[in-house]
Parts: structure tokens; sequence; C-alpha cells
């Protein structure tokens, strides 16, 4: 039957009229603001700051992007958070998959006590204080290890994992693999993880957006500049409104220069900082929605 | 050998896999529990977590009796409970007007930019929030002059602006990823009860109010009696970048409270003694929603 053929009723057709001119608009005031700040990135400072940019740049300049290059603590920043992101990320994904495979075997005895001690992690917490003295006693504090080991395990993604595992991976394959002489480590490795690619995936995609997003552990665990991530940086630059501009060792017309240069920093700092998340995009956009998926059902 | 210990031998590798995992879990999360007792104690680092004086319910009377005690616990609720409202209705809003949408183009089109926001950073947020909304420079200054309006209100640094920055900004972050759940509702329904019904003569707005809405209330009930249950445990993280000295009389909340108290003026007890509340508190609500949650639905967290 070719529904098409049928002439909607008039109300029907305002009404879908109706729906596409508002997702339009909802569109459009999600792109605008990200728009408008492309463009005063690639402004020239005056026309920013008269208020002239609208949609596109006005007096095309880079000058943004030099001022990303002078400014030292970014680049310190971005390599940082490169190092948080890629180290933080394999060790969680790590974490969760030794966590979830276990809890995923009904042949693991003791797999419900463990199972109740992570659900109760997730409904009560210590606190901020008594976790950061765990850190502290640990001797974390102003190192690296603050930022990638505490908050490497994460209750939610085990049990996302672990429900995919049970609903992938038949019995069946396992007792095969058993009667064939398989360790359970070996079935691990040769079996879940080369079949479990598309939950391995949304994991990675959640660790490394999370890790380069988050600023909390190093606001609480970092006092040293070299040490801070991007995240800490841009809240500097950004909401704190503090452009330390001694540290930079200018020459005075350098130093000139780079003042008129400071109001477009923070246009083209976001840019620089949220390009390698949407670069990402396409994939992200796929594999979080079909975590969101996974994590929605219960075993 | 008994038949447990039989169990455990035949597969002690798991055991073997579980154990790193397992060793973060308990010194991340159960450790830090055992030093919730700071809160009946008089914390100093010398004397530690074990052997400081135990000062009984001091901490808490201090804290039910503060003039903060009143105010933080209703701004907390305010910013919550706002955010999950219009955060349910926009979500639910956005995924039933795209399944509307037959053009698949424009749907994806539409979809791809809202889901966008949601990778971008709180801290860019904020700051983004920061530019856009300045009363001199920015769209919000902007806007203003071409209006010819001279002194506009400092949005930002407004008391009464606070709430609704936090729970729009979410909106604009979270409805695309929220709708997600709801798209993935829709698309379960069965074709021939659209079918059914337009053979019937029903508007497309009655298909979606005697379709479209009871096809996915279990799960709006579902989310929502959830997260009722996270009311308390707002996020820190934009909380405390929006706030300044102009709104904290709205901005203050649970967790920015526990943050300055204890790291920035390192008073730790009284710190813990607010945390250890916001704890229990979260702990009896979450407890209540999934229950209510079970009851009423049959679907639950745990």
């Amino acid at each position: 039957m070719n529904t098409s053929a049928i002439r909607e009723p008039r109300g029907d057709r305002l009404f879908l009229l109706f729906l596409y001119i508002i997702l339009s608009l909802i569109g459009i005031s999600i792109a605008y603001p990200l728009i408008y700040i492309l463009s005063s990135s690639f402004s020239s400072s005056n026309a920013v700051l008269s208020g002239d940019v609208w949609l596109w740049p006005v007096h095309p300049t880079l000058s943004g992007y030099k001022a990303v290059l002078l400014y030292p603590s970014i680049g310190t920043g971005y390599i940082n958070s490169a190092v948080y992101t890629v180290l933080g990320t394999i060790l969680s994904v790590s974490l969760t998959i030794m966590m979830a495979y276990p809890l995923s075997r009904k042949t693991f005895y003791g797999r419900r006590f463990f199972i109740w001690i992570l659900l109760f992690a997730m409904l009560f917490s210590g606190g901020l204080i008594p976790y950061y003295l765990v850190v502290k006693s640990l001797g974390m504090i102003n190192t690296m290890w603050s930022i990638i080991v505490p908050s490497a395990f994460n209750v939610f993604s085990v049990l996302v994992a672990k429900t995919f595992f049970q609903q992938n991976i038949p019995d069946e394959l396992y007792e095969a693999a058993q009667i064939d002489g398989c360790s359970d480590i070996r079935f691990l490795l040769k079996m879940v993880i080369p079949l479990s690619k598309p939950v391995i995936a949304v994991l990675v995609l959640w660790s490394a957006v999370g890790s380069w997003n988050s600023y909390f552990n190093a606001l609480i665990f970092l006092n040293h500049d070299d040490l801070y991530p991007l995240q800490l940086i841009l809240r500097q630059i950004l909401v704190l409104n503090n452009v330390n501009m001694q540290s930079m060792n200018l020459s005075p017309e350098m130093y000139q220069q780079f003042e008129d240069m400071k109001n477009l920093l923070k246009y083209s700092v976001i840019i620089v900082t949220s390009v390698p998340v949407l670069f990402l995009y396409p994939l992200a956009q796929k594999y979080f929605v079909q975590g969101v998926m996974i994590g929605s059902v219960k075993e | 050998m008994n038949v447990i210990t039989k169990k455990i031998l035949k597969h002690w590798q798991l055991y073997l896999v579980i154990a790193l995992p397992f060793a973060f879990l308990i010194t991340f999360n159960y450790i830090p529990m055992l030093g919730v007792q700071i809160a009946f104690r008089d914390y100093n680092p010398v004397q530690g977590i074990w052997h400081s004086n135990w000062s009984g319910w001091k901490q808490f009377d201090f804290f039910f009796s503060s003039p903060y005690f009143g105010p933080i616990i209703k701004n907390t609720l305010r910013v919550s409970i706002y955010s999950l409202i219009v955060g349910t209705l926009s979500a639910i809003f956005l995924a039933i007007a795209l399944n509307e949408i037959k053009n698949r183009r424009f749907k994806r089109t539409v979809q791809m930019v809202t889901y966008m926001p949601y990778f971008i950073s709180t801290v860019v947020l904020v700051g983004l929030m920061d530019i856009i909304l300045s009363p001199t420079a920015g769209l919000y200054g902007q806007i203003g002059r071409l209006l010819g309006i001279d002194s506009l209100p400092d949005i930002m640094g407004s008391p009464n602006a606070f709430p609704s920055l936090y729970a729009w900004s979410g909106v604009w972050q979270e409805t695309g990823y929220g709708a997600v759940l709801y798209l993935a509702a829709l698309s379960g329904v069965n074709p021939e009860l659209y079918e059914a019904a337009r053979i019937d003569g029903a508007s497309r707005i009655q298909k979606v109010f005697r379709i479209d809405l009871p096809a996915i209330q279990p799960t709006i009930i579902v989310l929502f009696i959830l997260s009722i249950g996270g009311l308390l445990g707002i996020g820190f993280e934009k909380v405390f970048l929006l706030q300044n000295i102009l709104n904290q009389s709205t901005s203050e909340i649970i967790s920015t409270y526990v943050y300055k108290v204890g790291l920035v003026d390192a008073n730790y007890s009284f710190s813990v003694a607010v945390g250890l509340f916001n704890s229990v508190i979260g702990f009896v609500l979450i407890m209540i929603s999934n229950f209510m949650a079970k009851r009423l639905t049959e679907s639950s967290l745990f």
C-alpha cells in the first residue's frame, strides 16, 4: 500500500509543519552559540569587543590562535591531559573488563556477594574528605597518579560490560571451550574480548571523553601548574579570567601584542580544546547511544 | 575437601582476574566509608582517623543549627528539582517530535546537532555562558545594544537567575542525549497501532497522546522515580563553576559547601559530618524511589 498517496488532513499537515519549525529552532539555538564562538575566534579583537560578530568572522585573523601558541600553559595542559586520558582510559577499561568478566559467569562462586558489594558502592559513598585522605595516604597528592588511579574504577561501566557479556557470550560457547581444555583466562583473552568490541568501544569512549573533560580530581589533588590538565587551565582563562602573563617572559612589544590577543584567547581556546573530542564525535555518537541502550537493560 | 572449595579451586583464575579491580573498589570506595567516623571525632592529622578523640554528635548539632543549614538544603533541592523537571520534559518533547518526522535526513541532522553539546566539557560550557551572557561584550550585550538598552542586568551574577541558568544550560547540553531512551521506547511501538488509529481517523496529535505517550509512560516513570533518588547527589562540577560571590545565596549547595568547609577551610570533621548527612539521606531516597519504581512499574535499579 502506498501511504504517501493519501493526502493528510489539514490539521495533520499544520501539526507537522509546526514540528519542523520547532525542531529547526531547537537545532539553531543549539548550534548558534557554537558557531558564534567559532566565528569570533577567527575575528579581530576589535570586532569582537565592539560586538560586530553575528554569524561570520569579521576582519578574519588568526591572532586568537597565535595567542594559544604563545600562552605556555595551554601546551603543557594539552600534553598533561593527553597523558592522563590515555593512561586513565587503558587502566579504566582493563579494570572494568576484569571485574565484569567473572561477574558475568554463572560458574563463578560468590558472584552474588561481589555484585552486592559493587551495587552498594554505587548507593553510598564516604564523601569528599575521606576519599581525599585515602589518596593522600597513598602519597599520590600532587602527582599524575592522583588523576589516573582513584577515578579509574567505575561501577556503572562494570554493570554495562557485565550485561553485554551475559547477553552476547553464550554459555554453550564457554562449555565447548572448557571441554577443549581452555582455561578461564585464555577464554577471556581469546573469546570474550574479541567478541566484545562494540562494548569495549563504548567503554573506551566513555572513559576517554570523561577524563578529557573532567577537572574535579585535578582541582582537589593538584596544586602545581605544571601538572594541571587542560580543563583547569581553561578554568583559569575562561571562568576566573586569570591570564598569567608574567610567566610568559615576553619582550615589551610582544607584551603589548599579546594584550590585544588576550580577548580572543577565550574564543580560540574553546575551539582548540573541544576539537579532539568533536573529532571522535561520529564514532562517539554511534557508540554512546549503544552504551545507553545496553545500560538500560537489566540482566 | 568440601563442595565450595572445589568450586572455587576449579575457577581459581576468575578470582585472580577479579582481584585487581576488587582492590581498587575496596581502596577507593570502601576505605573512604570507614573514614566517615571522622564526623564523630575531633579530627587532627597527628592522631589520624582511628585515634582522634570522640566528639559524639557535636558536628551534626553545629550543622543543624548553623544558619547555612536551611539555605543549602533549599538551594540543592531547588536546583535539582527544577533541572529534573525541565530536563525530563524537554527530552520527552524532542523524542516525540523526532519520532513524527519521516524525512530521514532532517531527522538525522537534528539528532546530530542536539547530541553535540553533550561532548563539551563543563568548563567550556560555563566559559561559553560567561562569554555569551556578558552584558558588555557577548551576544546578550550585542542584542541589548541593538535594542538600545544601556544598562543590562548581569545574569551570571544574579541569585534569581542561577537556578534557571543551571537548568536550561543542562537542557541545552543534554536534551539530545536524554531523548535517546525515549526514542528507543517509541521505536518499539507496533506500527499496526498507528495504522489502526489512522483508519479510525485519528489525527497526528491524537496519536501522540493516545499511542506515543502511553508507550513511553513506563520509561518516563522509571527514569523519573529513579532520578528522585539522586536529587541530593547533584553534581559539584557545574555548580562550582557557575558560582560567584554575587549569586552565592542561591548557588551554595551541599557539595560545594562540603568542598569549601573541608578542603578550603580544612575543617575536616565538620565537612565529613555534612557529607555523611548527604550520603545517608541520598541512600534513603534511592531505597525509597527504587521501592516505588518496583511497586508501580515492575522495573527497578536493583
